[in-house]
């Protein structure tokens, strides 16, 4: 309890998306153990603030590990050192007096820097767009327990839900894939009987609005639940694969 | 200025249809022809943008972050409140209007909270059709669980996440829309100004931050979804990016602010351990459904929790309030938390925290049904305290979670500014004085999904619009003020830092208008306010340009506002002289330390009027009529 220790930070800056970037080390002093790592990123960017510098642009909001906002490279690993866990919810007792720290953004061609640890994330909107979702207008529901859903069926949906769609799968993944950010979408709705109709063509146009956004494909490295700050499994990769099978063979959506 | 509030006649439960019979419509081909601009994203404005949408209207859609799904409904953890009656255990839309109406004191609108009791079931039906995996029972239909404040069984949830749930659904419904073409999105902007020409809300000034540049957009009407201002207090449960200043600079611009004093300090957050904490962390009110609260019975023991006897504990809010225990609502709930520290009975290392134990009803239950029901909760308490709250008691305390007050609107969610609408919390309509949990996600959506697509049309259709560009003179003029703004704010270059200036006004408020108040302290918070204020605008340090991505220019904008608003809030607190529900001013009290509310000459809407910078604000008041319940003392015991 309220211990402090020093760290030294080795943080991505770059102004633009056109500019080059490059690594600036700065010190973190008497960082107290019970700040969360952006805590720690706001008492660095107070000081460069007062010395007359421009203090390091990070995304972050809620700061409870839910919007997804959020999310940088420490040390080479998404969100860093511990699993199941968003960048703002990794506290500082983790770290020890003296550790050296590279702090870089997600890296990945369809997640484009746009100032310092700031990506470009809105592939990830354009993907849902096209078909993560039930066309319902508002109006148009039935009474809701008319259709009664098994309660392991709602659970695996809900586990799929929990994404936060921060981006960490892509940017752990050495291929840039987004194939757990869309399964997570793909399972949710593929699981509950609201999505079935339009199953086969949400299958299919996600799938393409990803390899359009730029991301790349699925080898099974699996780094990306191993990075998924909500633990979300890649037994979703295999429903997206076998819903985007079953579309393709079967179904009139091309 | 007369504030009609547009009540429809009649019996309440005929008020709503009867409105929908007589306000006018918009001809379904005539419907793109109107452009309306919804601001924010969040449980509100997702599902307005995507209902009109869906209605045909030419949508814009405007959020602060890179994506309108990290709005900051998407923190709401324990649920949202319908009266199905599922459970058969006496719920009916009758009881779910008169406890929303007796949690918030008796302080809201009868007509308005009777019709939100109406829509909610419809909400339900729609989210659970969007595919929003709600928590089941064995047989497959939707669990409810119950709530702060309320006896019944009324609470529908996923998991602790109901917020996220419901926001993907509203934001997967929104993105349907884009796709479409229906709702043209336009992701981190900021809106700076309201534009008003003729008396008309016509258009918003909005700065992109990404490039810094300053757009004009013009429409037919504005929707504000901005939520609340519970940031002014700096450390609070919101989101780093929540602020006022949509609302304020609508405030500004004539619109009337209403019951800003009315702010929710949630009882059951983690505790504050450092001046270096940048916000706090909620941990659901569900928590209190399994969780006991409790202080030693000795003040300053230091004692282990787990080594305190059973006898030596004091259940406190089990003690005072048999009949509700451990549910009061939040208010009651915060303050006796908080009368606890005081006397010197707290925990932890401050002494500003009380135990939430779990220890019972894992005896009962077992591990395996609480981590169920709250292992996410866990899981995050774990996370940021460094402890397990399955072995140990949670440390828990209030912190300010909600505004109840916001901009006046009357039934038909529409401002004193024509044209110019407020929905979700960014409104005062529902919550009264204090709003029960489970109720937000409940209005947010009830006033996107089901009211204003009612409403709008009525508006629309009844109004003469002129011909409008963006070139118009208050286009022109509202540019060149936040312009104006921006280059003073980085010119000053003086040497405090836009967060210091923000914590400093956060605990001015904390201590002198948090959760209980005195007329002397709020007199000198408001001189405080006023010298803080000054030395902002002189001491102020704000890094970067106008025209870049500049995280330090945006927040000094909001806290510039935040410094003005801070004051409205406190003025609005000293002129209510009672306490109601989250307003708690300590000469108003009853024998039993509870608020005691003056009927005789308070019962009413307390909504501000901007007169000019520096001036004092007129006060306009919309008396509350009750003619379905009656008002008593709120009594949990």
């Amino acid at each position: 309890m309220n211990k402090t220790i020093n760290l030294t930070l080795k943080i991505w800056r770059q102004k633009g998306r056109s500019d080059k970037g490059r690594f600036e080390t700065y010190a973190a002093r008497d960082i107290s153990t019970d700040m969360s790592f952006l805590e720690m990123l706001d008492v660095v960017n107070e000081r460069l603030t007062l010395e007359g510098q421009e203090p390091i642009a990070f995304e972050h909001d809620c700061r409870e590990g839910i919007c997804g906002s959020c999310g940088s490279m420490v040390n080479g690993r998404a969100h860093g050192p511990l699993k199941g866990t968003s960048l703002c919810q990794l506290h500082m007792r983790h770290f020890k007096d003296g550790d050296s720290l590279v702090v870089e953004p997600w890296r990945a061609r369809a997640f484009p820097v746009i100032k310092d640890l700031i990506v470009d994330r809105s592939a990830f909107d354009r993907i849902i767009q096209a078909g993560g979702f039930v066309s319902i207008n508002t109006g148009n529901a039935p009474e809701a327990n008319a259709l009664p859903i098994a309660p392991q069926l709602a659970e695996k949906a809900m586990d799929a839900a929990a994404c936060i769609g921060c981006g960490a799968c892509v940017a752990a993944c050495p291929n840039a894939s987004a194939m757990l950010f869309v399964s997570a979408k793909i399972s949710q709705l593929a699981l509950l009987p609201q999505g079935h109709p339009e199953a086969d063509r949400r299958a299919m146009s996600m799938v393409r609005a990803m390899d359009a956004c730029g991301f790349g494909n699925c080898s099974n490295h699996r780094e990306c639940e191993n990075a998924c700050p909500k633990e979300i499994s890649i037994v979703n990769i295999a429903r997206l694969n076998r819903e985007f099978l079953a579309a393709g063979l079967i179904s009139h959506e091309r | 200025m007369h504030l009609d509030a547009k009540i429809p006649a009649g019996p309440l439960a005929q008020k709503w249809d009867r409105h929908r019979f007589e306000t006018k419509l918009v001809n379904p081909a005539n419907k793109r022809k109107y452009s309306i601009l919804v601001v924010g994203t969040g449980l509100a404005g997702a599902s307005a943008s995507a209902s009109l949408a869906e209605l045909g209207y030419d949508v814009k859609t405007f959020c602060i972050h890179d994506s309108p799904r990290r709005a900051h409904s998407i923190a709401a953890q324990g649920g949202i409140n319908a009266a199905k009656n599922y459970p058969n255990d006496g719920d009916s839309i009758q009881r779910l209007f008169y406890d929303t109406i007796k949690g918030g004191d008796f302080r809201a609108r009868e007509a308005n909270v009777y019709r939100l009791a109406q829509v909610s079931n419809a909400i339900i039906d729609h989210c659970a059709a969007q595919g929003i995996p709600f928590a089941r029972e064995y047989g497959g239909l939707l669990a409810n669980r119950s709530f702060g404040g309320a006896q019944v069984s009324r609470t529908f949830y996923a998991r602790g996440q109901t917020g996220q749930q419901m926001l993907l659904g509203a934001y997967s419904a929104l993105m349907r829309q884009v796709a479409a073409g229906k709702v043209h999105l336009f992701p981190r902007r900021e809106m700076l100004d309201l534009v008003v020409v003729n008396g008309q809300a016509r258009g918003i000034v909005a700065r992109n931050l990404l490039t810094g540049e300053i757009e004009r957009h013009a429409a037919h009407a504005v929707l504000l979804c901005t939520g609340g201002y519970g940031n002014v207090y700096y450390l609070s449960t919101n989101a780093k990016a929540c602020n006022v200043t949509a609302t304020f600079r609508a405030y500004k611009r004539g619109a009337l602010f209403a019951n800003p004093c009315f702010t929710q300090i949630h009882p059951t957050c983690i505790p504050v351990h450092g001046t270096y904490q940048s916000k706090l962390t909620l941990m659901s009110e569900s928590l209190r459904n399994d969780g006991r609260v409790w202080v030693p019975k000795t003040a300053g023991d230091k004692r282990a929790p787990t080594d305190i006897p059973e006898a030596e504990r004091d259940y406190f809010l089990e003690r005072k309030y048999p009949s509700f225990g451990n549910l009061v609502p939040r208010d009651v709930a915060s303050r006796n938390s908080k009368e606890q520290c005081d006397r010197g009975y707290g925990v932890g290392e401050t002494g500003l925290a009380v135990y939430l134990d779990f220890a019972d009803a894992i005896q009962r239950d077992g591990q395996a049904t609480i981590a169920k029901k709250y292992g996410n909760l866990f899981q995050m308490y774990e996370k940021i305290t460094g402890d397990d709250p399955y072995r140990m008691p949670m440390m828990i305390y209030p912190a300010v979670h909600y505004t109840m007050g916001g901009l006046w609107v009357d039934y038909n969610l529409m401002s004193t500014v024509d044209g110019l609408f407020a929905l979700g919390e960014a409104n005062f309509s529902d919550h009264g004085a204090n709003r029960l949990g489970a109720s937000a996600l409940m209005q947010g959506l009830a006033d996107g999904y089901f009211v204003i697509p009612a409403t709008i049309g009525g508006y629309l259709a009844g109004t003469r619009f002129d011909a409008l560009t963006t070139g118009h003179a208050g286009f022109t003029d509202a540019e060149r003020q936040v312009e104006e703004r921006t280059r003073k704010l980085l010119s000053i270059a003086g040497k405090r830092t836009v967060d210091d200036f923000h914590r400093r006004l956060g605990l001015i408020l904390w201590d002198h208008c948090g959760m209980s108040r005195t007329n002397e302290g709020l007199i000198q918070a408001r001189a405080l306010i006023r010298e803080l204020r000054e030395e902002f605008w002189q001491n102020v340090r704000v890094p970067g340009s106008a025209a870049d991505l500049n995280q330090s220019l945006e927040k000094a904008g909001r806290v510039a506002d935040f410094m003005e608003f801070a004051e409205l809030l406190v003025v609005d607190a000293l002129a209510r002289q009672e306490s109601c529900g989250g307003h708690f001013n300590e000469a108003f009290q009853t024998e039993e330390n509870e608020a005691r509310r003056d009927d005789q000459n308070f019962c009413h809407v307390a909504a501000w009027e901007f007169t000019g910078d520096g001036r004092d604000p007129n006060l306009h008041k919309e008396p509350l009529i009750f003619e379905n319940v009656q008002l008593t003392q709120r009594s949990y015991k």
